[in-house]
């Protein structure tokens, strides 16, 4: 695997080798020295053109843990008018010999641009490109939720049958994408819920069922993951939902709602929250909150993501 | 000047002849034609249409020469078979007074590869707020008839409304750009499957469905004449049927892109294939072929829209819309509209030649070949087929979607005014063809 670019072109066999290495990497976290030699001589940069200090630092974490040299070259602008261009970028980063580029963007397809284009050799990891995925986020998820079902016997396994539900604003999510993609690809069921504005235009074909009312979603279906999606305030502005308290009221994992949902359901989200918009603290800091583990995981599978990249596995 | 003989060529009725150019006129049509002095062109198995008008160019100049400048985009037409374009005013200045419209047709003439007609600006900069020079340009020596703030809507019906009216007074047609502000703000692609897919923002086909629908009625209500630039949708076609049929004054032109390509194309995120309005769904393909071919779409343009490399190669958010089409074009209606037993040659002789030299007043084009027809004239090889290359580009710019994509035919000759601009395929020297504009 030269990059990894989104989860809709992961197969399973691929996918299930990303979460099986994501295993073995975090169990050498468990050791008192959680540093590894695998990527030691190699430079990968973290190019954010996007701030995320979140998804950096675990990044920066995850390659550190792997002995590799590690530059953050946080960009600005997005086009050749407004500053550098991705490719005046990518090639600076080429000529300093960047192994791997780790790269967060603003403008969907921006790490399939610089893959495909023959400025670098170097590997490309997209974390973040616009509304389009978050395959990283995707695979800490569902490393997280296969270890919440699956528990010490996770390797090998997929996720058949298990339901998921995602809430919020589909239209604007990345992770959401990555997740719908991933998901199915593991065999779970997928269902999504938001308000009808920040649902997609044109999803017929996913593999997914949607839905606009979280309450009935909730009581149709005994789900085994909820999955709360980041909702930027401001998404009020531009006339996709009223207010913030009847969005909360019509699609926030509420105390009551959290209380309806089965015994054994987790409940996930990428971070940062909006507690008490999206996501009550109740259900938050409950132990069936994953949020937690989501972060710590993030770092393993990151390590998995940069060592499969940039060694191709072979070491 | 020299006189030309074409030697066998084929009309688009199937006929084969000879056509002699002579003093400015296409002087003979026979067979067994000879002049004493007169270049022999031997045209067996080649296609003569009169030749191609296009509607809808962007020449870049003033402003923009980086990407093109009025001698590139011509020699470009001139690759492609044209030996008319109309000139978009979205240049720097905008082309919203006589001088600049004066100066655009002028370096046309001085380039002498094709007839360049200036379309001047509906509103001041292309602000939508006042208008342009209108009458001024009409009356220049530019002659403008045209009127088109092309690359934006003339949004504000108010506005649209009092251009109509004006633009009617000098028997000129507003060439609108129909698309709905609000609903295309941050818009990257067709909104369906493949922009839900990629994260790009929808460009959906109901903002300019709505425009069409407003500015038909507004044609209607004032009795003006409306030309709808590069229509996308199957919606539009209806729209326009609908119009026609109630008997308003409404023409539609659709580009040769959205006639053969799809928004799957842009699964790659390859900006080449970004342009406005975007390329759209399969059904909406069928429905302007099908709309071209029963004459309720009237014309192909172009849009030929030449961008620099470092606009296009970069991420799809970042680039420029837009595709160089000149070129292409005669190829492009063979694959989508001949090859598909849509339209016959002599279709294509009207949309890509009559019509719009009719719908633009270009005088002087579009002429059906005969005695004393214009002197204006393509030969087509419609046999060949091959992979589009960068050969085949002869304007300032590369922003092609069809580069590596096979296609059938090619242009061996254009004539423009009784003289070859293009001969054997390639695209005559800037010299000798300024020589004798």
């Amino acid at each position: 695997m030269k990059h990894l670019l989104s989860t809709r072109d992961l197969d399973r066999a691929t996918a299930l080798q990303i979460l099986d290495v994501a295993e073995d990497m975090a169990a050498t976290q468990q050791r008192e020295v959680k540093k590894l030699p695998t990527l030691r001589g190699k430079t990968v940069v973290n190019l954010f053109f996007e701030d995320s200090t979140r998804t950096r630092i675990s990044f920066e974490a995850a390659a550190k843990r792997l002995s590799a040299d590690v530059i953050n070259f946080a960009a600005k602008g997005s086009s050749v008018s407004k500053g550098e261009s991705l490719q005046d970028t990518a090639q600076t980063l080429e000529a300093i010999g960047a192994d791997g580029i780790v790269l967060r963007h603003p403008a969907s397809g921006a790490p399939a641009v610089l893959a495909g284009s023959g400025w670098i050799a170097a590997s490309v990891v997209n974390a973040g490109d616009g509304t389009h995925e978050h395959p990283t986020q995707a695979l800490l998820d569902t490393f997280t939720l296969r270890r919440r079902i699956h528990g010490d016997g996770s390797r090998g396994r997929d996720l058949d049958g298990v339901r998921v539900l995602i809430v919020g604003d589909i239209l604007h999510s990345r992770v959401a994408r990555s997740n719908v993609w991933l998901l199915s690809t593991l065999g779970a069921q997928v269902s999504l819920v938001g308000p009808p504005t920040l649902v997609p235009f044109g999803i017929g074909d996913w593999p997914v069922t949607v839905g606009h009312d979280l309450d009935a979603a909730l009581a149709d279906t005994a789900f085994d993951a909820v999955m709360m999606l980041r909702v930027q305030t401001e998404r009020m502005a531009d006339a996709f939902f009223p207010s913030s308290r009847e969005y909360s009221s019509n699609w926030g994992l509420t105390a009551a709602r959290f209380m309806v949902l089965p015994e054994h359901a987790v409940v996930m989200h990428p971070g940062p929250m909006n507690r008490g918009f999206e996501i009550a603290s109740g259900a938050a800091d409950s132990p069936r909150s994953t949020v937690r583990e989501q972060v710590a995981n993030g770092v393993a599978t990151r390590m998995a993501a940069l060592y499969l990249t940039l060694t191709g596995g072979a070491q | 000047m020299t006189a030309y003989v074409l030697v066998g060529a084929r009309l688009a009725d199937g006929t084969a002849t000879d056509l002699l150019l002579d003093g400015g006129v296409i002087a003979e049509v026979g067979s067994g034609l000879s002049r004493a002095g007169a270049t022999r062109i031997d045209a067996d198995g080649l296609l003569a249409l009169p030749g191609l008008v296009d509607l809808h160019t962007h020449l870049r100049q003033p402003g923009g020469e980086g990407a093109e400048t009025v001698l590139s985009g011509t020699r470009a037409a001139a690759a492609g078979g044209y030996t008319a374009v109309s000139a978009m005013a979205n240049t720097d200045p905008v082309a919203d007074t006589a001088s600049v419209v004066e100066q655009v047709q002028a370096l046309g003439e001085a380039a002498g590869y094709a007839t360049v007609r200036p379309i001047g600006a509906v509103t001041r900069g292309l602000a939508g707020e006042s208008l342009a020079d209108i009458g001024s340009m009409a009356r220049s020596r530019a002659r403008v008839r045209m009127f088109s703030d092309d690359g934006v809507c003339v949004a504000d019906p108010l506005i649209m409304r009092r251009a109509l009216e004006y633009i009617r007074g000098f028997g000129g047609v507003l060439a609108q750009h129909a698309q709905e502000p609000r609903l295309t703000i941050g818009a990257q692609l067709n909104e369906g499957p493949t922009s839900a897919e990629l994260g790009l923002a929808g460009w959906p086909a109901v903002a300019e469905e709505a425009i069409i629908a407003r500015d038909v009625l507004l044609a209607q209500h004032t009795g003006a004449r409306l030309h709808v630039c590069h229509l996308s949708t199957a919606g539009s076609v209806e729209l326009i049927r609908w119009a026609k049929g109630r008997g308003i004054a409404v023409t539609a032109e659709v580009t040769p892109h959205h006639l053969l390509l799809t928004d799957r194309l842009a699964q790659g995120y390859d900006a080449r294939f970004k342009v406005n309005p975007p390329l759209r769904a399969d059904e909406d393909v069928a429905a302007v072929r099908a709309g071209l071919a029963d004459g309720t779409i009237d014309a192909v343009a172009t849009d030929h829209a030449p961008h620099p490399d470092d606009s296009k190669t970069c991420e799809w958010g970042a680039a420029a819309n837009g595709m160089v089409g000149l070129e292409s074009a005669l190829s492009v209606v063979h694959q989508a509209m001949v090859e598909t037993g849509l339209l016959d040659w002599a279709g294509v002789e009207r949309v890509m030649s009559r019509a719009p030299a009719r719908i633009g007043d270009i005088r002087g084009h579009g002429e059906p070949i005969g005695v004393g027809a214009a002197p204006e004239l393509v030969l087509y090889d419609p046999s060949a087929r091959e992979d589009f290359g960068l050969g085949r580009l002869a304007g300032a710019s590369r922003n092609s979607p069809y580069l590596g994509r096979s296609l059938p035919g090619r242009v061996v000759a254009t004539f423009h005014r009784g003289a070859p601009t293009v001969l054997a395929g390639a695209v005559l020297d800037a010299d000798e063809v300024a020589s004798r504009a």
